[in-house]
């Protein structure tokens, strides 16, 4: 991060977040340069998906400001007041941000390829056919050309997800999330969704990935972050983070799964 | 086996023979014996009983007035249906919006036209010219009108029993249509959201399509109840397939013949739907590995192939 003096990709500052009593975030604040890749980790509940979520405002937050690709997430500032976007522009700064369930959630109604397709033609308002070919090329990418014709409930977990991540991109999204990727999948089908967020990130996306996957956190991470109680407690280097973590917190959670 | 020799038991266990469980049923054969024997007797009855004119069932069958009240029938139920299930969609959709307004005007018109007997609306309906004589277009709150009806003139018995049967359905399938909204997956809604799609893309082709799997068995049965509840019509004369044949009874007194004539179409009517049922659902649970799977990846090619996106 300290090489960065560019604006980066994604900023969040101080935000916070309650659902009812719980404070879920508690001041959180991160940068992530363009091309980075922040990988979160923390114990369930900590609010790494809240923190995710708030990023394209699948949840609205209560205090601070998330900004993407220099755009405020949410609100207009004029004359020092935060005005609250309308839907029509909450949905084009959505289309640029693009993000992965650890569920999958494709749509089971239509096959790999439609699925792919589904965004850019219904947002984007890209042709048919052009649509047809860039789920084709995508599909490719993410070694799936074969099954583009399956539907969701044909194919495995592992190439479920990458479906998933191929629909995200036929977005052409600015920065990416994932949300516990590979957390819902049979041991064996981890590597092949890990490979292909591998290639992203070679290919220069920005990413946030909230993982358990530490040898994913430390190869293809720029950075690591450790959130606890909604807050980030420990971050740096993931190498250094994952051998000696300064905070006992860090140490009885890495403790825990390592 | 590379143990063979310490289980011979077991192997001894595999080559016993099988023998299946008897299962002659004395009990079943006398039952089945009887209930033949019992329809026999009920068809023979049926056949010869001089009570039962079937040379009038016969030459009533395809009489045009028949006809014309079987297509009545018939356009009631469609007609009814459709837009009762546009009216449900809509309903359904206003009661889970998050307006408190749309809300409750969703909930009031479910509540009282589920709760309210069809007959005594069909018969409001049929009387709407004791409440307002006229129908027009203009300023509302006694201003002004632009266009004005006789409402005796424009709402017929036919228009009164489509209005009645229309409304009543919308409140009915309003429900069916929430149930299925409902049963999607909350993370099919964020998917499509974190696509960028707006409210009504998720609506039209993320949630209702995945709705329809829940919805299309239950309205099949709305479609087919409507088929015979449309004979509700012929209390205010509607000229539905009932009150045609009561027309033709009233007349030559041949009251069971023309209920069987009757009948008769109804059963046709209910058991093509039926059918059409049956093949609808099939096309709906796509993707839902409502087929075994590699039936259903032979069948792609033939059902969506150039119908990618
Ligand atoms: N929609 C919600 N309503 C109420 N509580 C929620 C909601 N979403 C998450 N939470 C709570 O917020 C906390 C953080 O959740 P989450 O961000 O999912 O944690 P993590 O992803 O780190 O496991 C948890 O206690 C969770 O129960
Ligand atoms: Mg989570």
């Amino acid at each position: 991060m300290s090489t960065a003096t560019a604006e980066p990709m994604v900023r969040i500052r101080s935000v916070r977040k309650r659902f009812g009593p719980l404070e879920v975030l508690r001041g959180v604040s991160l940068d992530v340069p363009d091309s980075g890749v922040v990988c979160v980790i923390g114990p369930s509940g900590s609010g790494k998906s809240t923190l995710l979520r708030c990023v394209n405002r699948l949840e609205t937050i209560d205090a601070g400001r998330i900004w993407v690709d220099g755009e405020l997430i949410g609100y207009r500032e004029v004359g020092g007041r935060l005005h609250a976007l309308p839907p029509r522009e909450l949905n084009r700064q959505r289309a640029k941000i693009g993000m992965v369930f650890q569920r999958f959630h494709l749509f089971p109604h239509r096959t790999a390829a439609e699925n792919v397709a589904e965004g850019p033609v219904t947002v984007q308002g890209m042709g048919k056919r052009q649509a047809r070919d860039l789920a084709a090329e995508l599909l490719e990418r993410v070694g799936l050309a074969d099954r583009a014709h399956h539907y969701p409930a044909q194919l495995s977990g592992g190439q479920q997800q990458r479906v998933a991540i191929a629909r995200s991109l036929a977005m052409r999204p600015k920065i990416m999330l994932f949300d516990e990727p590979t957390s819902a999948l049979d041991p064996e089908l981890v590597q092949e969704v890990l490979a292909v967020m591998r290639d992203l990130a070679e290919g220069g996306m920005t990413m946030i990935v909230v993982t358990h996957e530490m040898n994913f956190a430390r190869e293809v991470g720029d950075h690591l972050v450790f959130m606890d109680d909604g807050a980030i407690v420990e971050q740096g280097v993931p190498r250094e983070v994952l051998a000696e973590p300064r905070h006992e917190r860090t140490r009885a959670f890495l403790g825990q799964v390592l | 086996m590379s143990t063979a020799g310490v289980l011979p038991a077991e192997d001894d266990a595999a080559e016993l023979p099988v023998v299946p469980a008897r299962t002659v049923r004395p009990g079943r054969w006398v039952a089945a014996a009887a209930a033949t024997l019992f329809l026999a007797w009920l068809a023979y009855t049926i056949i010869v009983s001089p009570n039962l004119h079937w040379d009038v069932v016969v030459g009533n069958q395809f009489d045009h007035r028949i006809l014309t009240g079987l297509w009545v029938t018939i356009a009631l139920t469609v007609v009814s249906m459709t837009v009762g299930v546009l009216l449900g969609v809509l309903t359904a959709v206003m009661q889970l919006s998050g307006n408190v307004v749309l809300r409750g005007a969703a909930s009031l018109y479910t509540w009282f036209f589920r709760g309210t007997p069809l007959l005594v609306q069909l018969i409001f309906w049929f009387n709407f010219a004791l409440v307002f004589p006229q129908i027009g277009i203009g300023i509302p709150f006694g201003g002004p009108k632009l266009v004005e009806w006789q409402t005796n003139a424009l709402i017929t018995p036919f228009v009164a029993g489509l209005l009645g049967l229309t409304i009543n359905e919308g409140a009915y399938m309003s429900e069916i249509v929430r149930a299925g909204i409902n049963a999607v997956d909350p993370g099919q809604r964020e998917a499509a959201e974190a696509l960028g799609m707006s409210h009504a893309q998720v609506l039209r082709r993320v949630v209702l399509p995945q709705a329809m799997r829940v919805i299309i068995p239950p309205t099949g049965n709305q479609f087919i109840s409507m088929l015979k509840t449309t004979s509700m019509v012929s209390v205010i004369a509607g000229a539905d397939l009932l009150t045609v044949a009561q027309h033709i009874y009233l007349d030559n007194f041949e009251v069971i013949a023309l209920l069987i004539v009757a009948s008769v179409w109804y059963l046709l009517l209910t058991t093509i739907a039926s059918v059409g049922q049956h093949f609808v659902e099939k096309r709906f649970n796509r993707g839902h590995g409502g087929l075994p799977r590699r039936i259903g990846r032979n069948l792609l090619p033939f059902t969506r192939r150039e119908r990618l996106v």
